[in-house]
């Protein structure tokens, strides 16, 4: 059976069409899911993407967050279906209070574009169960408001409840507090994070590695994962 | 104003006004329009314009619009074409972007445009909207953007000025090309005083499309429906019409509006997923984006390429602020807007595609045949002409021409007599301060504010030669790109650095692997009525013309940029050229440094002491004078040749090609590419080609490469250099115990020396680059 991983377009979404290509390339079948329908079209999985969905007017991910698609997206996430959110995407969840906490503007007031070194903190959780704990992983990373904010009682829980599912390495780019740069749920099928895996799975278009340019594939275990996740469901 | 509390309605000044009062003073020279092209505008209709009319024709008539200073000169580009030039030329010079056949039946369109003025005026809003409006040209096309690149020019470095420009410039593209989602994969930063009150905000858009797809601005087919959609018309950008509101009626009326257009990426977003939809459904005859003189442009250059005539209701205009008079509405240049031609019978799926994607939509007239664009405001006809004479048959000027008397001078004043280093340590610490020279200097503090990631196409960017995009995900199919413009050369002699800069984009897009097939510009100069820049321009345009011909790569588009300069003193003559070029499989592109050690080091052509106008001479000296690099066009061909050949074989591990800088900048730049040391000779080198140290490090002579080879295919690469009769010289290995750089028995510069000196010019001014 193949795994049906759907991808949200909304507008002003971005690395939609680079989501779909990283779930084909990880064996499952991309569906196209639409930000002002309130169907999921049978799907096993969800991404929602990077980009700028609604321009980022309001917050980043605000009206994204309350769009129809999004009160499925909600229900499935209770439900147990997992829900990956990159950068934007993490901002909807977060938006959506599907996970705790904000992200703001970058603390030096840039975009910023960088091959990012990430320690994987968390490996229970259906889009990080192909990795092992404490990994360190190269991700693309891209953003203008990625700086991860919560007060100390929720950083504090996090950390305890291993929530924190990645941080910075070597350089925290955008100044989140604890290096945080991506979060699962208590349940460990939703997870969202500021850098993009969906831009480092294929060899000749991710970041540099040792060996090659433009060779690293790291993000590809996020994809794979939920495809163990789901097969095994 | 009278007692009067209401503001006056403005009344419309109709063609039948325009028929009764036929003396009624008009501020013609207020909006630009010199004596005689108002008696002109005044001959083509048979009596005087209406204020609408005048509107149109001072936008279109414009240089900016009219190419009437440099049309003359851009003939040359039609005429001096080979069949070589043709063979893969689908459409050329005239329409919104060239489109180029790059075969499997797929074709690539791709223009350089500037948007100089506006992002002096505010950096932020006029860099950001210059890149939505080369984006919309590429749409235009019937193609689907795939990325962008920018090429700047900012003021002297230190001068507190450019540090308010440079920030928005590089923000404001950054912003608008990342929320656009495109990627951004090259371009080049230079900085020099002449840029100080002018700098120059050239961008790049690329887009991809099956031949079929193509679409072109004309409207055909008479009752086909005329369609604006996209954003709201508003007050932006209209600054010239504000002298017409206030003419039409004195007091009471809408304020003075912004001159720079504001921009919403997020808005041009869902425009161009919409207009791909209705492409791909078939809903378009015609199209036509929107940027300077906004309706007035697109409503005449639509009329003029189709069957003649349109006629078009401005009440149907959806403004964003309903006191807009005709004459704003006719010339804002409100951002991400497009006009489309379409089949009544088709025009109910045309609405709900762009309901679809909440894309406001207004039909503002059609098509007929009778030759005229007619235009209805409030019940009234404002306009009605000919619309070829607005869009087409323009004022077309020879203006006078003046070599320049300095240039004897300057051409004089060699960097011969400029003194050379005395020993090794004065070259070594010259050799360090020119690989931090602001034009040398790392560019990562503005790059890295740049996704190159995005659709997840991009085999190559920057700090690589060229950038390159992967077109068909299938068969590996792609296409790369450079820019390039030397304007100290071009100071130096307009007609070579002109050349030289078409040929340093071309043998970047060489050293990448990809045969280079075609070329737009972007031709920044002074004022055309200073008879030296027209020389300068002419000189340019005409050595830009002769090097493609040669080259066997036609000029598809572009872009004249006039009126650059500080005070009354121009810039320096920037023909910014853009190369596309071909490869069949990304896989085989070429890194501009090495990765793996053990590998030697191969310097292609030869070295001359050319050092005026050179990166040490600027650097070191601050001195510009002397006569450019020789061109040599023919080995430039040659050198692509071997290029292609090499990558398509595999024979290469790594490509850099030599310009600003010399052989020191690339040697430098490849050891930092992936951190990976060697250890380079001279001697050979200096006793073949007859030079010092000073010139082997540091000359810019053309037509040179610096290559990486696996010892394995070392034999192979000879003989293919051999067969190609390219001069081939192995200079050095690539090693991973060495330290940064070895420049035997002469000095070394350790890994971090070379990053520090290069890497600390740009953050020392603009603020640290995020991860050092």
């Amino acid at each position: 059976m193949t795994v049906r991983v759907g991808v949200v377009t909304f507008p002003g979404s971005l690395d939609d069409r680079d989501a779909m290509r990283a779930v084909r390339l990880a064996g499952a079948e991309p569906v196209a899911l639409w930000h002002g329908e309130h169907d999921l079209k049978g799907v096993d999985a969800i991404v929602l993407p990077g980009g700028f969905s609604y321009g980022d007017y309001l917050r980043a991910g605000a009206i994204a967050a309350r769009s129809p698609i999004m009160a499925e997206v909600i229900d499935a996430a209770n439900g147990g279906m997992p829900v990956l959110g990159i950068c934007n995407g993490f901002q909807i969840l977060v938006e959506a209070h599907l996970l705790p906490g904000g992200l703001i503007r970058n603390d030096h007031g840039d975009f910023i574009r960088r091959d990012q070194k990430l320690r994987v903190e968390s490996t229970d959780s259906a889009w990080t169960n192909g990795f092992t704990a404490g990994q360190e992983i190269v991700i693309p990373l891209k953003n203008g408001e990625g700086g991860y904010i919560a007060d100390d009682a929720t950083l504090d829980r996090l950390e305890g409840e291993g929530l924190v599912a990645f941080r910075y390495v070597d350089v925290n780019p955008n100044g989140s507090l604890r290096d945080i740069a991506g979060l699962r749920n208590e349940r460990g099928n939703v997870v969202g994070l500021m850098p993009h895996p969906e831009h480092a799975v294929e060899a000749g278009f991710g970041p540099d590695t040792d060996l090659a340019m433009r060779s690293g594939t790291d993000g590809l275990t996020f994809f794979t994962s939920v495809l163990k996740q789901s097969v095994l469901n | 104003m009278s007692d009067a509390v209401a503001p006056a309605i403005p009344q419309p000044d109709t063609v039948d006004n325009a028929i009764a009062t036929p003396d009624k003073h008009q501020p013609y020279d207020a909006l630009g329009l010199k004596a005689d092209e108002y008696q002109q505008i005044r001959e083509i209709l048979g009596r005087r314009p209406t204020s609408g009319e005048l509107a149109m024709y001072s936008v279109m008539w414009s240089e900016h619009c009219s190419y009437k200073s440099s049309k003359v000169h851009l003939r040359q580009f039609g005429q001096k074409v080979s069949d070589e030039m043709r063979e893969h030329l689908m459409v050329g010079m005239g329409e919104n972007a060239g489109v180029v056949d790059i075969g499997e039946g797929w074709a690539v369109t791709f223009k350089i445009e500037s948007h100089n003025h506006p992002s002096y005026i505010e950096p932020f809003q006029g860099a950001a909207t210059g890149v939505g409006g080369i984006v919309r040209d590429i749409i235009s096309m019937g193609a689907r953007p795939v990325a962008v690149m920018d090429a700047l020019r900012f003021g002297a470095i230190d001068h507190p000025d450019t540090a308010r420009v440079l920030p928005g410039v590089v923000s404001g593209i950054s912003f608008y090309g990342n929320c656009l989602g495109l990627p951004n994969i090259g371009g080049e930063t230079w900085f020099d005083p002449v840029y100080q009150a002018n700098p120059l905000v050239n961008a790049l858009a690329v887009g991809a499309l099956r031949h079929e797809d193509l679409h072109l601005a004309n409207a055909r087919g008479v009752g086909n429906k005329v369609v604006l959609f996209g954003a709201r018309t508003g007050g932006d950008g209209i600054g010239g019409a504000s002298i017409l509101a206030s003419d039409t009626f004195s007091e009471g009326g809408p304020t003075k509006r912004p001159a720079v257009q504001v921009g919403d990426p997020f808005a041009e977003k869902v425009l161009i997923e919409c207009c791909l939809e209705l492409y791909r459904e078939g809903l378009v005859e015609g199209i036509q984006d929107l940027g300077a003189a906004g309706i007035s442009c697109a409503t005449s250059e639509l009329a003029s390429n189709g069957d003649g005539g349109m006629v078009i209701d401005l009440d149907a205009v959806l403004l964003r602020d309903p006191s807009l008079t005709a004459e704003e509405i006719l010339m804002s240049e409100s951002q991400e807007r497009m006009m489309a031609v379409v089949e009544p019978s088709k025009l109910d799926a045309f609405l709900a595609v762009t309901a679809k994607w909440d894309v406001e939509t207004s039909v503002l007239g059609e098509v007929t045949d009778t030759g005229r664009l007619v235009i209805h405001w409030r019940g009234e006809k404002i306009v009605d002409v000919d619309p070829r004479t607005v869009a087409v048959d323009g004022p077309v000027y020879n203006r006078p021409m003046q070599r320049p008397e300095w240039l004897d001078a300057l051409n004089a004043d060699s960097a011969r007599a400029l003194p050379r280093a005395s020993d090794d340590s004065e070259l070594r610490a010259q050799a360090l301060r020119v690989l931090g020279g602001p034009n040398q200097a790392d560019a990562s503090l503005i790059t890295n504010q740049y996704d190159y990631y995005v659709i997840g196409n991009t085999a190559l960017a920057m700090p690589d030669d060229a950038g390159m995009i992967r077109i068909d995900e299938e068969s590996g199919l792609g296409v790369a790109l450079a820019t390039d413009a030397n304007g100290r050369y071009c100071q130096l002699d307009p007609y070579a650095g002109a050349q030289l800069a078409l040929a340093e984009a071309y043998r970047n897009v060489a050293a990448t692997g990809a045969n280079p097939r075609a070329v737009s510009d972007c031709l920044n100069f002074g004022s055309p009525e200073n008879p030296e820049v027209m020389w300068q321009f002419a000189r340019a345009v005409e050595g830009l013309a002769d090097g493609c011909l040669e080259l066997g790569i036609p000029v598809t588009g572009g872009n004249v940029s006039f009126y650059n300069q500080t005070g009354d003193v121009p810039i320096h003559p920037t023909p910014v050229v853009a190369v596309m070029g071909v490869i069949d499989h990304v896989d085989r592109r070429l890194p501009s440094g090495w990765q793996d050690e053990g590998e030697n080091l191969y310097l292609l052509g030869v070295t001359r002491d050319e050092l005026d106008g050179s990166a040490w001479a600027g650097v070191v000296h601050e001195h510009l004078g002397g006569v450019p690099p020789r061109v040599d066009l023919a080995a430039e061909k040659n050198l692509a040749g071997l290029m292609a050949a090499a990558a398509e074989e595999g024979l290469v591990t790594s490509a850099h090609d030599l310009s600003d800088g010399g052989l020191i900048a690339t040697l430098a730049e490849g050891v930092l590419r992936f951190g990976v040391g060697a250890r380079v000779w001279l001697t050979e080198l200096m006793e073949r080609d007859g030079i010092d140290a000073t010139a082997a490090l540091f000359a810019e002579s053309g037509a040179r490469m610096l290559v990486s080879v696996a010892r394995e295919d070392d034999v192979k690469f000879r003989g293919l250099c051999e067969g190609r009769l390219v001069t081939v010289t192995r200079i050095g290995v690539t090693d991973g115990e060495i330290d940064g750089l070895d420049v035997q028995d002469r000095f070394t510069l350790s890994h971090a020396e070379l990053a520090a000196a290069h890497r600390h010019t740009l953050p020392e001014r603009f603020g640290a680059v995020v991860g050092g």
